[in-house]
């Protein structure tokens, strides 16, 4: 089932995590980059991606962090959740009311061998043909 | 969402710019998590005065510009500076001018300087089913765990505007449904193991684990499980999930039994947690490394009581590598007048109040691994600082740190 809880429309490379991230602690505003040392995917890059995430993990500073990386052009394109994560929807609405970057949320699932571009709208996430 | 004629005034801009900004934010953020209306608030932690770029700083001082001051009671998390002890932090002056900035919003909001993710350590502290809005994973899962007041797990710049406009959307731990233990833990040990501190921590890191956002209601343990461990099991759990609520069967406020923390249903799944995977946990936690470069407890801050289990470890005893204690500026003063602060700062420890050592710089890059007392620490420093961690209980981090050498007396 999927369900809008930002609306919008993003284009970009999908990207699954494997494990739920805490943004802040986890993640690099500066260069879009998974810091969190014990998580499978260190060292990858969510920037201008479809990202997937079962649900939140962490600090209640993530919606800071994730805001912050939406100012700097670092953040995800989208962001597919397998449930509302308020600390997530919060980043993302400051990001707009402050400056008017875009980045949908949506409920859905994107299996997690999923590759290439992806597209997310209204109608939930789907492999760009 | 159904809002009343006052939340519809406020949105309006009724009583002022400010109002309306943050009533806009706790409805558009409602509306999205599907709450159907919004409830009053007694209280509120708010997490966005620590610095997390200019994000931070543009958000809060156009809130505080257009005349936002909190409507209820509100209490303010670490901050990304120690004002009583300023030669400690050692960041470049722009940062601080900004972090500096930040703090001053919040105050100028009429935000309580408190400047401590453990407000449930304050005297005044919410009461059992009081209806707040809480920022700081570790304190939120404390609120609604220990204390049995209800917050649900609120994000930087959510928090002040639900304390601004005194309101917050009515779903998941605010409502008595969302408060169910959905998974039941039980642990299966050794009773002896409950003696030990690092027994908590492990179960926290499991318990984030498997759960992730679930209640869970947790048997097997007893009124050793005290606040302060119960603080490590949170925060733990809120660092390696995203726990806001977990029950301890015969020990937290709505758990009396497993079937009273489940509400009279079944739970969906039971997960017995044993020696091995508390074992393995602490390492998971821990690196392997054999030489000690500094010392690091209070994660979340130290409480009075721990820090007279300090006093009484340190005595007559010298640290050989930098050893700091994080602790709220209000509890370090309960500590001073009870005559605690200066035999631990003969044994060499230095107090770090306002703000802590993996989330600020303090620490000189150390010569060797880290041990620290919290599985919390053990998350996220790796991360900001770049440090290998070692977890030990209080009495083997005071032991290590006067011998110079890393000591696990503890359960490995």
């Amino acid at each position: 089932m999927n369900q809008v809880l930002v609306d919008g429309e993003a284009t970009g490379e999908v990207f699954v995590l494997e494990r739920p991230l805490s943004f802040w602690g986890g993640y690099n505003p500066e260069t879009g980059i998974i810091v969190d040392a014990a998580h499978p995917q260190h060292g990858d890059s969510l920037a201008g991606r479809i990202v997937a995430m079962p649900h939140g993990r962490g600090s209640s500073s993530s919606s800071a962090v994730l805001a912050e990386a939406l100012r700097l052009g670092t953040g995800p394109a989208a962001i597919v959740l397998g449930e509302p994560d308020q600390i997530v929807i919060t980043g993302v609405v400051v990001a707009r009311m402050l400056y008017g970057v875009e980045c949908p949320v949506v409920v859905g699932a994107i299996p997690i061998d999923a590759r290439g571009e992806w597209r997310v709208s209204r109608a939930g996430p789907e492999p760009v043909e | 969402m159904r809002l009343t004629e006052n939340d519809r005034a406020l949105l309006a801009g009724d009583a002022g710019e400010a109002a309306a900004m943050a009533m806009n934010l706790v409805v558009t953020v409602g509306e999205a998590m599907g709450a159907a209306s919004l409830i009053d608030i007694t209280g509120a932690h708010v997490d966005s005065c620590l610095y997390h770029g200019l994000v931070s700083l543009e958000f809060a001082e156009r809130l505080a510009a257009s005349g936002g001051k909190v409507a209820v009671p509100t209490t303010l998390n670490v901050a990304s500076l120690d004002l009583l002890h300023p030669d400690l932090v050692r960041r470049d002056p722009e940062t601080t001018k900004r972090a500096k900035a930040l703090m001053d919003a919040y105050v100028a909001m009429n935000c309580l300087p408190t400047w401590t993710c453990a407000p449930y350590q304050l005297h005044d502290r919410p009461r059992f089913g009081e209806q707040i809005a809480w920022g700081e994973s570790n304190a939120i899962v404390f609120a609604n765990s220990v204390l049995g007041a209800r917050t649900n797990r609120y994000g930087d710049f959510l928090d002040i505007c639900c304390a601004v406009v005194g309101r917050v959307p009515a779903f998941g731990l605010h409502t008595d449904e969302g408060r169910r233990a959905t998974v039941r833990i039980v642990v299966n040990v050794p009773d002896r193991w409950l003696d030990d501190d690092l027994i908590y921590v492990a179960l926290g890191h499991l318990l984030g684990q498997e759960v992730g956002t679930e209640v869970a209601v947790v048997s097997g343990l007893d009124d050793r499980a005290d606040e302060d461990r119960l603080k490590a099991l949170g925060a733990t759990a809120a660092s390696s999930g995203a726990v806001g609520l977990f029950h301890v069967a015969g020990v937290t406020p709505e758990a009396a039994t497993v079937d009273e923390a489940c509400q009279g249903k079944s739970p969906t799944r039971t997960l017995t947690v044993d020696e091995t995977a508390l074992r393995r946990a602490i390492a998971d936690l821990s690196s392997t490394l054999t030489r000690l470069g500094a010392v690091s407890v209070g994660t979340p801050h130290a409480s009075l009581q721990e820090i007279q289990r300090i006093a009484h470890l340190v005595s007559g005893r010298q640290t050989r590598v930098p050893f700091y204690i994080n602790t709220g500026r209000d509890v370090l003063a309960d500590a001073e007048l009870a005559g605690l602060v200066a035999p631990i700062e003969s044994f060499g420890a230095r107090f770090v109040t306002d703000t802590c050592t993996y989330i600020t710089p303090i620490m000189e890059v150390p010569a060797g691994a880290v041990m620290t007392n919290s599985g919390k620490w053990a998350y996220y420093a790796p991360g900001n600082l770049g440090v290998d961690v070692v977890l030990g209980g209080l009495a083997d981090c005071v032991e290590s740190a006067a011998i110079g050498q890393i000591v696990l007396r503890g359960l490995r």
